[in-house]
């Protein structure tokens, strides 16, 4: 074969493969309506859940491909204020400033999360109990040693040794340290005072791991180290976690079934409407007997008058909207198998007058 | 009349432009990041250069990035004095003593370690070599040496030691395969007037080859120190990400933190509207600032040789 002939039978190869990837990737039309495109960006932590219901998705609507980028919280938030994006989702709620560059927005908790405080104590492989206070001070450097009496008089039936304790932490900004500090400031008023709570903060003490697994990996290479990772890691991956009390009285487990019973006694308690200010809502110590006290919400947060997105139309937003309504009603059943607990029927609701308070042009939107 | 060829006019301006472009994006990115971190330095002064805390709590921020200028140049320090004179060992080595069937194979399997992901590198020291540095190295070092400052504290693998083993490990195939070129090109008339005058092999290496290319070699040294500082992943999971007043590194065995580690953990949760992202811009561009730095001082240095050598290197 000449040189000449082979350079042809190449081009045209690739011509043929360029071709029928741009055909299988963009969405098919169908009788149902055009192609239709929605892009999201945002927190790391319901990615896992979020690929799950955008690939079922596909099966209810084939006409409609989502794309959620994975670049943070703060990465979402920005996209969201500068309006290249169709949603964005944040596991923290919007701050006072970050609402002022982007009013108007609507947040919709689409699934929970939880942090758990796992431990690395050999030959205590179950049932360590740790009152939050304890925690608070464990992590602010101010209690040291396994042995100290704050933690053994909670844990009389174990022989705690007289071992300095490893502080493992997150040395990257996340909503799970956001959500981590948020409860040691509600539980220590000095930790309130000399740390605070953000998804980065000056950990006074510890080693700093990158991200969930790194967290992991510090906690199991070292022997009596105490850190904290979100829910769905530490039950993966068969973590030893320590029970924590309420404010109830009682030593809970985190599982998720516990983490829906605190988000349920929370919402009863009553949560702002979709388009208020959710600066202040959080899920921690909520009131329930059965309630695990470190959960949060994670947001997809959308505008609520959709036609400030450049590029928006109304069969986008009817798209977003009933991809919006999907996910929080049938959407919610492949959160389990992830570890991701399901919203309680009361935050549906909830989410369900949101939804329906988002319009495109002054126009409401059918949702099904 | 004098007409240019044409095409030689094009290539000209085409060159031209690509040489150009490369300053104008060194500059494009200076620009960025001054004007980015602009609101943190005016806020902050002189504190951001030279202060050690570090909090970026809505509310409470202060900024403060020389625990971070410190940590980098530390590791750096510690890869440079760990890696170099094994490079310039493997390069000797290769060059001098090994028999002819070894050079390939050995030189292309340390070539190979720079085909290895940086991540890949942080994982690794992570799960593995963390535990052989506190089982052989910083577990006899602390008994030992406890007492003294630089060896205080209990060690747990994560640190400005490991940080420092691996960067030596990443920086050995770049400054050991320079190295290699820089003696070989050594001029063979050097070695077999050195021999013919009684030198020993060690003393013809040292006297002679290694001080003819030493140029060369520190150019492949400052190559080196260039990627040590720069490299970010690797680092960032072995070091152990201390934050504030206690990121300094006073001792090889405590957690510590980097500018670039410490941009790659924060910049993507950063709350836009706040200080903390023009922070993250101001370590950037003290990190940009120490690159030019290093760079105009290798210039200086080497020009300086070059003067007393004469017309010993090319």
């Amino acid at each position: 074969m000449n040189k000449n002939l082979i350079i042809i039978i190449a081009v045209v190869l690739i011509g043929i493969i360029s071709v029928s990837a741009y055909v299988a990737l963009s969405p098919p039309s169908s009788p149902t309506g055009e192609s239709v495109t929605l892009n999201g960006a945002g927190a790391t932590f319901p990615y896992p859940l979020l690929e799950s219901m955008m690939n079922e998705y596909k099966q209810v609507k084939s006409n409609v491909l989502i794309n959620y980028q994975a670049i943070g919280s703060g990465g979402g938030i920005s996209a969201l204020q500068g309006k290249t994006v169709d949603f964005a989702g944040s596991d923290a709620p919007l701050g006072a400033a970050d609402r002022a560059e982007a009013p108007n927005t609507l947040h919709i908790p689409e699934t929970i999360g939880a942090v758990t405080v796992p431990y690395n104590l050999p030959g205590v492989s179950t049932g360590l109990h740790l009152t939050s206070q304890t925690i608070a001070d464990i992590f602010q450097g101010k209690i040291t040693k396994w042995n100290d009496p704050a933690i053994q008089d909670v844990n009389p039936e174990i022989m705690l040794p007289d071992h300095d304790i490893v502080v493992a932490h997150r040395s990257d900004g996340s909503g799970t340290t956001f959500i981590f500090t948020g409860y040691l400031s509600k539980v220590s008023t000095s930790w309130e005072q000399e740390i605070g709570q953000g998804k980065t903060v000056a950990w006074p003490v510890g080693l700093g791991g990158n991200g969930n697994t790194g967290v992991a990996g510090i906690i199991q290479g070292t022997k009596y180290s105490i850190g904290y990772v979100e829910l769905a890691y530490a039950l993966e991956n068969d973590m030893t976690v320590a029970g924590i009390q309420n404010p109830s009285g009682n030593w809970i487990a985190p599982s998720l079934a516990t983490t829906t019973a605190a988000v349920e006694s929370k919402a009863s308690q009553g949560l702002p409407t979709g388009d208020a200010s959710w600066e202040n809502v959080d899920v921690l110590n909520a009131p329930g007997e059965q309630a695990y006290p470190i959960v949060s919400f994670t947001y997809l947060l959308v505008y609520k008058e959709l036609n400030v997105v450049p590029g928006m139309t109304e069969t986008k937003a009817t798209a977003l909207i009933q991809f919006l309504w999907w996910v929080i009603h049938d959407g919610q059943q492949f959160g389990p198998a992830l570890e991701y607990a399901p919203l309680p029927s009361n935050v549906v609701q909830l989410n369900e007058a949101s939804i329906q308070s988002i319009t495109f042009n002054g126009q409401t939107l059918s949702t099904s | 009349m004098n007409l240019k060829p044409s095409g030689d006019n094009l290539f000209k301006t085409l060159t031209t432009i690509l040489a150009a472009s490369a300053a104008i994006i060194l500059l494009i990115t200076a620009y960025t990041l001054l004007t980015g971190s602009l609101p943190a330095i005016q806020r902050f002064g002189i504190y951001f250069f030279t202060g050690t805390q570090w909090n970026p709590v809505v509310g409470r921020e202060i900024f403060g990035a020389l625990p971070y200028l410190l940590g980098t140049l530390v590791t750096s320090g510690i890869a440079l004095i760990i890696g170099v004179p094994i490079s310039l060992g493997i390069a000797t080595f290769l060059v001098e003593m090994a028999p002819k069937t070894f050079r390939v194979p050995i030189s292309y399997l340390v070539e190979l370690l720079a085909a290895v992901p940086s991540v890949i590198y942080g994982l690794w020291g992570l799960f593995v070599m963390r535990f052989w540095v506190i089982d052989y190295i910083e577990d006899p070092l602390s008994s030992l040496l406890g007492w003294f400052p630089t060896f205080s504290g209990t060690p747990f693998g994560l640190d400005v030691l490991t940080a420092g083993l691996i960067l030596a490990i990443m920086i050995i195939p770049t400054v050991s395969s320079v190295s290699r070129e820089v003696i070989q090109a050594v001029p063979d008339s050097i070695r077999e007037g050195a021999y013919s005058i009684g030198a020993t092999r060690w003393e013809v290496i040292r006297h002679w080859v290694l001080s003819y290319g030493r140029s060369g070699i520190f150019g492949a040294v400052i190559l080196g120190l260039g990627r040590a500082v720069g490299e970010t992943m690797a680092v960032t999971m072995v070091i152990g990400n201390a934050i504030g007043p206690s990121a300094v590194p006073t001792s090889l065995f405590k957690p510590s933190q980097t500018m670039s580690s410490l941009i790659a953990n924060g910049f993507l949760e950063a709350t836009p509207a706040s200080l903390e992202l023009p922070a993250y811009m101001g370590v950037g561009l003290i990190l940009l600032l120490l690159g030019l730095i290093i760079n105009v001082i290798a210039h200086v240095m080497v020009s300086r040789v070059l003067k007393i050598k004469g017309g010993a290197v090319e």
